[in-house]
């Protein structure tokens, strides 16, 4: 049930495949090796500009390979009414590369007229929700599709919210009809932070909602209390406890778009490249494992 | 207990204020306190905005040494967060600011110095054009030419300085040597991007001035007698073929 009454289309997206997100440090390699790989991500501000190399060397990747949009900058989580110039810019960006999907993450990044450039936590209640709905509502309408919703990694907590981060995503999938971004890294480093279990958070995840999964690197630090405290840096290869849930969730789900972000200290190519390849293999094995069970 | 119109904005406020105290009811597991968790949010606006500006002003970052820009940066944040989540728009007051910093009075060519940077940027992301043909220019018959406007390229920047800014750019860019700022002139200089490359152009005594009214749509004529206003020196032949080369024109316009 859509909150605005209407039913989403659930597009032909993109290929059951790995994919990576795409860094300008990368342009030259990919557009010479014309790698395997299932897709391309991009941010979706990072192709705002008129014109220039950006926008020359995204056409031609997008000639070989589809293209998924990411957006990290529409603020669905303020308090304010969605920016309708940068929605705008949205719908351009959109029209012009044809994307598979579009996602936006549950966070904030805008205040006033301030811009933070992080995406930061909003409080799981009941007034927060029906903003929430409101702008992904908004947002369905502008681009004429579906979105997918990310779940966010954070920090902290609020004493306000009433209801788990899990009830706080069923009831916007089942408002609006957008579809679920699962970022497997995002719920380790959420668990970790938090202290609760990833494996029980993963259990009871809406997958029939899910659209895509990624995943990424994230830094160890410590907290208030000495304690471990996870930070979602994107800076570094995928860590072997989210490998392991990654495959917890494809055992449970079967083939879905998989992103690999790094997006800070970024390395070459081929590093990359082998990260999407690791998370196929992934992929490829429980499907082998399926079909010998059920052939067994 | 809060309502969130508060707590989003005592939240957003604490974040480029390291001395407000961690919003209430923002808390670690349990209800444990959260002043290095908040903290976290903190460092990364901080550290990617800092990011975004080095990333921009790499000549400005090279100049005053890695350290003194993350704590500039870091001032400039403050008093001028970003207002676009497209972070290739940012520091546009970047030049003003430092010029009215007042622990960098030493340093009065900093702020051309990223004006040019931004200028770079402008002309990397402008929209893509094609320019104007010289054969065009050649085929104006002689009486209509002095009445023809000339739109420039939707690149074309121009930055005016008593310093020799390109150079001490360039410099800072490259790890070259500064120039001897004492010794050196100024330079005006041209940026644009014709095809996918940046272009940076030092122009002749009067040829700013030419451009720049060209830009506000004056007819050749007129812009040369600006160009000669401020030096008898000016060239326009030479003048033509440097904007023609670097692509600094897009179209010629009928008289107004």
């Amino acid at each position: 049930m859509a909150g605005n009454g209407r039913a989403w289309l659930v597009e032909a997206g993109l290929p059951a495949r790995a994919g990576v997100g795409l860094k300008a440090e990368h342009y030259h390699a990919i557009l010479d090796q014309r790698p395997d790989i299932g897709f391309f991500e991009i941010h979706a501000e990072n192709y705002m500009g008129a014109g220039g190399p950006p926008h020359a060397y995204l056409s031609a990747i997008r000639d070989a390979y589809p293209i998924s949009l990411h957006g990290v900058g529409l603020s669905i989580g303020a308090l304010g009414p969605l920016d309708g110039a940068h929605l705008s810019r949205l719908r351009q960006v959109a029209e012009r590369y044809e994307p598979g999907l579009f996602s936006e993450h549950l966070a904030w990044s805008t205040h006033d007229t301030a811009y933070y450039n992080d995406l930061l936590p909003v409080p799981y209640d009941r007034e927060t929700l029906d903003r929430v709905c409101d702008h992904i509502d908004q947002v369905q309408e502008a681009l004429g599709r579906r979105m997918l919703l990310e779940n966010p990694s954070t920090y902290v907590a609020f004493e306000q919210s009433s209801m788990s981060e899990l009830d706080f995503l069923r009831e916007v999938v089942s408002r609006t009809g957008c579809g679920l971004l699962l970022d497997v890294n995002n719920v380790y480093v959420s668990a970790v932070n938090h202290q609760t279990s990833p494996e029980a958070y993963l259990d009871a995840f809406p997958f029939e909602a899910v659209g895509e999964i990624h995943l990424g690197g994230h830094a160890p630090d410590t907290d208030d209390e000495g304690g471990p405290l996870l930070i979602d840096a994107h800076d570094r290869a995928v860590d072997e406890a989210v490998w392991a849930l990654y495959e917890r969730v494809i055992e449970r789900v079967g083939q879905v778009p998989t992103l690999v972000e790094w997006d800070n200290d970024v390395p070459e190519w081929s590093v990359l490249y082998g990260q999407a390849q690791a998370a196929e293999a992934i992929m490829a094995s429980v499907s082998r494992s399926r079909r010998h069970a059920a052939s067994a | 207990m809060q309502r969130p119109p508060e707590l989003q904005e005592e939240f957003a406020e604490a974040l480029l204020q390291p001395g407000n105290p961690v919003p209430a009811g923002v808390v670690g597991p349990n209800g444990k306190a959260a002043e290095k968790r908040f903290a976290v949010y903190r460092n990364n606006v901080a550290v990617s905005l800092t990011a975004a500006l080095k990333s921009i002003f790499p000549a400005i970052s090279a100049l005053v040494g890695e350290e003194y820009f993350a704590a500039l940066a870091r001032e400039f944040i403050r008093r001028h967060p970003p207002s676009s989540s497209i972070l290739a728009d940012y520091g546009r007051d970047f030049g003003d600011f430092l010029d009215a910093f007042p622990p960098l009075a030493n340093y009065p060519y900093l702020g051309d110095a990223a004006r040019l940077e931004r200028a770079w940027l402008d002309a990397y992301h402008a929209a893509d054009a094609t320019p104007l043909d010289a054969g065009e220019l050649g085929s104006v018959p002689q009486e209509r030419l002095g009445s023809t406007r000339i739109d420039l390229h939707p690149s074309a920047r121009i930055v005016r300085s008593r310093w020799p800014v390109a150079t001490i750019v360039e410099a800072n860019r490259s790890g070259g040597a500064m120039p001897n700022l004492s010794a050196a002139g100024g330079e005006d200089v041209l940026v644009s991007r014709p095809a996918l490359d940046v272009i940076v152009t030092r122009l002749a005594p009067g040829e700013a001035a030419f451009l720049a009214a060209l830009g506000a749509g004056e007819a050749l004529e007129s812009a040369i007698a600006s160009a000669f206003d401020g030096a008898a020196s000016f060239d326009l032949a030479s003048c033509l073929q440097r904007c023609l080369s670097t692509g600094a024109f897009l179209r010629l316009l009928p008289p107004a």
